[in-house]
């Protein structure tokens, strides 16, 4: 299925143009103060594609922070309506994420689709078209190569686009998502010649051995004084879960009125003290220790014995937005060690 | 949420009185039975002391629809509770600078002082807030708030 | 900084303090973080530098923390405000802690066992916005009404109620936060536009003239919300009304726990 071709960078605005005409929203990474976020645009000239990683996920286009599951009127005597209308979300196109996020759909995929299919994150990712942009420089939190991935990785990509000189991408396209896209231009496309990616793209040093982390975690379960000691600092907000791409916890919310209401679905933490709160008042994780040691525990153990996969692809984000700078990669490699140390 | 005159199909706009129990309750009573004529779209929600009058309130009104939201209680000097209104006031200073530091119109949020004595001046108020709301028209960007920010 | 590390290691091995709260080098070379220091040889590890900006009394209140013992803090003057405006809230008893008061240029480090002195240390040194900070309270004081709700409503928009704002706010202590009561549910747990604006304004009315400005709600938030303007703005009406500041001694009442029966105002009928 990969092809390669070769586009301009020029002729993005016109790719953009086209991509809009077709009825699809773009979303792409837009620099606000010293940071980007995921937001729509509409044309090439609103895109930053000069940070390292944006502050926020895009995991938004697919499970955003605050989506209506059911609408419902009250009428006479207690009747009620439901909204019937199908549920059709904008076909949307993710330009300019990194590897590591265009991985991170199928650890998401893998919760929303694992008894029951989750219809809305379902249909909101088959109507989704992931345009990463590869990685050419890289900072101190990024690890994609330590959870399995990689600057220049195609996973969960529909098209890859790796800056191979100052004007032009190398264009893998991945997917018939993508091919779709090629298809609105094809004008755009030209044969790759002998362009290679790997040069261009930037050096991550392995951190930490993942397998060994896998064993040694669980091992460390019942030691209270390292989780403790870890998460000293934690403030116990939901930081680090609402920018991570591959978080899927959410909360279930019904707003009403006389008239109404709508039932919601907002992201959730586990680092909140409320995450687990009963009704009966007993909070099985009590302490911060046991909130941050479930957020671990969860990635890089129960995602794996349960999806098969990692909970985590190493984009730095948490590291990078927590208010009290709690590290993930230097945990996880005192993690490591400590296991290996008994 | 019909906020238009259904004889003439002007806006009339759609008021909440917050009042106390002791005085401007009382006050608007009396302006009742003393047959004074005034506005009709305001709907007078009785509360204990203007010092229960909790900001949230104010903001749910508008939540709710509403164009315009009166706070009203005892003079100072002549709370039932003593100092509820004082305290009130002092919340109220600093909530209508924030209201208007975050560019809610605070043109729409009136503050007043009406005695168990005064039916005339409830009658006056609600009148006059009442044209002034009018004139403002409804308060679209508050209202146009709900199901915004919802995927 | 010498001087500081000295005092961390007598205050420890003198078993005058168990731990003590200070800074340390952060992931990178423009972070700083929190260190609880514990053993005396630790305190090699402490930094004081312009990175040292988190407001460090929010662990005073942390349960975990509370647990390590009796507590040492480095305190630059913000914080140092923050504690007494603690105290005055009854959050916590003079002795409790030991501060470590470090002056506004950074250098000079004294050793603070009591309120009263506490409260002689900061009486040099108010609080303030940075110069950035300032300017955008200008630019938005300057607005036109319509633009100022604009502003707003753009910057709400992006929030997503990780409440990061609140967790890193010394004076967001209560155990149960309005925004989780639900019989009645004041404000919805959902991050639309109207939970956005309810949280905000009831974020900033709940610190009314009790915000020390310290900035660490606003550097806590991923999404770059100024959010602390509106405390900040909070403040100026409290001053410019009541006189009423912050963090000035362990024993004051805050602006909105108490009123004069002239208190002025032009707004009410
Ligand atoms: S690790 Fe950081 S971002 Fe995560 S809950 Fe703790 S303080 Fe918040
Ligand atoms: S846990 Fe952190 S590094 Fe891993 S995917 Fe989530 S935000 Fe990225
Ligand atoms: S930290 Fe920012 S994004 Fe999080 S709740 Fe506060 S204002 Fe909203
Ligand atoms: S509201 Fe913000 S600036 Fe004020 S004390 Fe809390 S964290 Fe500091």
């Amino acid at each position: 299925m990969a092809e390669t071709r070769l586009i301009r960078k020029d002729a993005l605005t016109k790719l953009f143009e086209k991509t809009r005409q077709s009825g699809r929203r773009i979303l792409a990474p837009k620099a606000k103060g010293e940071q980007a976020f995921f937001e729509e645009v509409t044309s090439f000239g609103e895109v930053c594609l000069d940070h390292v990683q944006t502050r926020s996920s895009a995991k938004e286009a697919v499970f955003p922070k605050c989506e209506a599951l059911l609408r419902y009127k009250f009428g006479d005597k207690g009747a009620v309506s439901y909204d019937e209308k199908p549920f059709e979300p904008p076909v949307t196109v993710v330009f300019g994420t990194r590897p590591c996020d265009a991985r991170s759909l199928a650890a998401l995929r893998a919760v929303f689709n694992w008894d029951t299919p989750d219809k809305f994150y379902l249909e909101r990712e088959a109507r989704t078209t992931i345009i990463s942009v590869s990685c050419t420089k890289a900072d101190s939190d990024c690890f994609c190569t330590s959870v399995g991935g990689g600057p220049g990785d195609t996973a969960g990509s529909d098209i890859l686009l790796t800056p191979v000189s100052d004007k032009e991408y190398l264009a893998e396209i991945l997917t018939e998502k993508g091919q779709a896209i090629v298809a609105l231009a094809p004008e755009l496309f030209a044969t790759a010649g002998g362009a290679q990616k790997e040069p261009h793209l930037a050096k991550v040093a392995v951190q930490f051995d993942v397998n060994e982390l896998a064993k040694t975690i669980p091992v460390t379960f019942n030691d209270e004084k390292v989780w403790q000691e870890q998460s000293l600092a934690c403030l116990g907000c939901g930081t680090c879960a609402y920018v991570c791409p591959t978080c899927a916890c959410f909360d279930i919310q019904d707003e009403a009125n006389r008239q109404g209401g709508v039932r919601l679905r907002c992201w959730d933490s586990c680092g909140f003290s409320l995450f687990t709160l009963h009704t009966s008042g007993h909070n099985p994780r009590h302490v911060q220790s046991q909130r941050w040691r479930q957020r671990v525990m969860h990635k890089f153990s129960y995602y794996l014995e349960r999806q098969g996969m990692l909970g985590c692809v190493g984009c730095g984000r948490c590291s990078r937005a927590c208010p009290v700078d709690m590290n993930l990669v230097e945990h996880l490699k005192e993690l490591a060690l400590h296991g290996r140390n008994g | 949420m019909e906020n238009d005159n259904k004889a003439t199909g002007a806006f009339e706009p759609k008021l909440v009185a917050f009042v106390c129990n002791w005085c401007t309750y009382v006050g608007a009573d009396l302006a009742g039975t003393s047959r004074l004529k005034y506005a009709s779209n305001v709907r007078v929600i009785r509360l204990p002391c203007t010092g229960r009058i909790d900001f949230m309130l104010i903001l749910k009104a508008f939540a709710q629809g509403m164009d315009g939201v009166i706070v009203s209680g005892c003079h100072p000097g002549d709370c039932h509770y003593t100092v509820g209104n004082y305290h009130a006031r002092r919340r109220w200073i600093l909530f209508r600078s924030l209201l208007d530091f975050a560019g809610i119109d605070v043109r729409r949020v009136h503050f007043a002082w009406v005695s168990a004595a005064e039916g005339a001046k409830w009658a006056d108020l609600v009148n006059k807030v009442s044209g002034e709301v009018r004139e403002l028209g409804p308060y679209k960007e508050y209202q146009g708030l709900a199901g915004k920010g919802i995927a | 900084m010498e001087e500081l590390k000295n005092k961390v290691r007598e205050l420890l091995k003198a078993g005058t303090v168990q731990a003590v709260i200070g800074y340390r080098a952060g992931s990178d070379e423009k972070t700083a973080r929190v260190a609880f220091v514990r053993q005396p040889d630790e305190a090699d590890g402490l930094i004081l530098d312009p990175r040292c900006t988190d407001n460090l009394a929010v662990y005073l209140l942390k349960p975990e923390v509370k647990l390590l013992g009796k507590l040492a803090i480095v305190a630059r003057p913000t914080t140092a405000r923050t504690i007494l405006q603690l105290a005055s809230e009854n959050q916590l008893a003079d002795g409790q802690v030991i501060v470590l008061g470090v002056s506004a240029d950074g250098k000079a480090v004294v050793e603070l066992a009591s309120f009263e002195a506490l409260e002689k240390f900061v009486g040099q040194v108010p609080a303030g916005l940075t110069e950035e900070e300032k300017v955008l309270l200008a630019k938005i004081e300057g607005m036109s009404r319509e633009e100022r709700w604009a502003f707003w409503q753009s910057e709400f928009a992006r929030c997503i109620k990780c409440y990061a704002c609140r967790a890193a706010c010394p004076m967001c202590y209560c155990s149960r936060c309005i925004v989780e009561s639900n019989q009645p549910q004041w404000i919805p747990v959902s991050p639309h536009d109207e939970g956005n604006l309810e949280w905000h304004l009831v974020r900033a009315m709940h610190l009314a003239g009790r915000c020390l400005n310290c900035g660490f709600c606003a550097k806590a938030c991923p999404m770059g919300i100024p959010l602390n303007l509106l405390t900040q703005r909070l403040a100026e009406e409290a001053k410019a009304a009541f006189g009423a500041v912050a963090g000035g001694s362990a024993t004051g009442e805050y602006a909105l726990s108490m009123f004069k029966a002239d208190d002025k105002e032009g707004f009410i009928r």
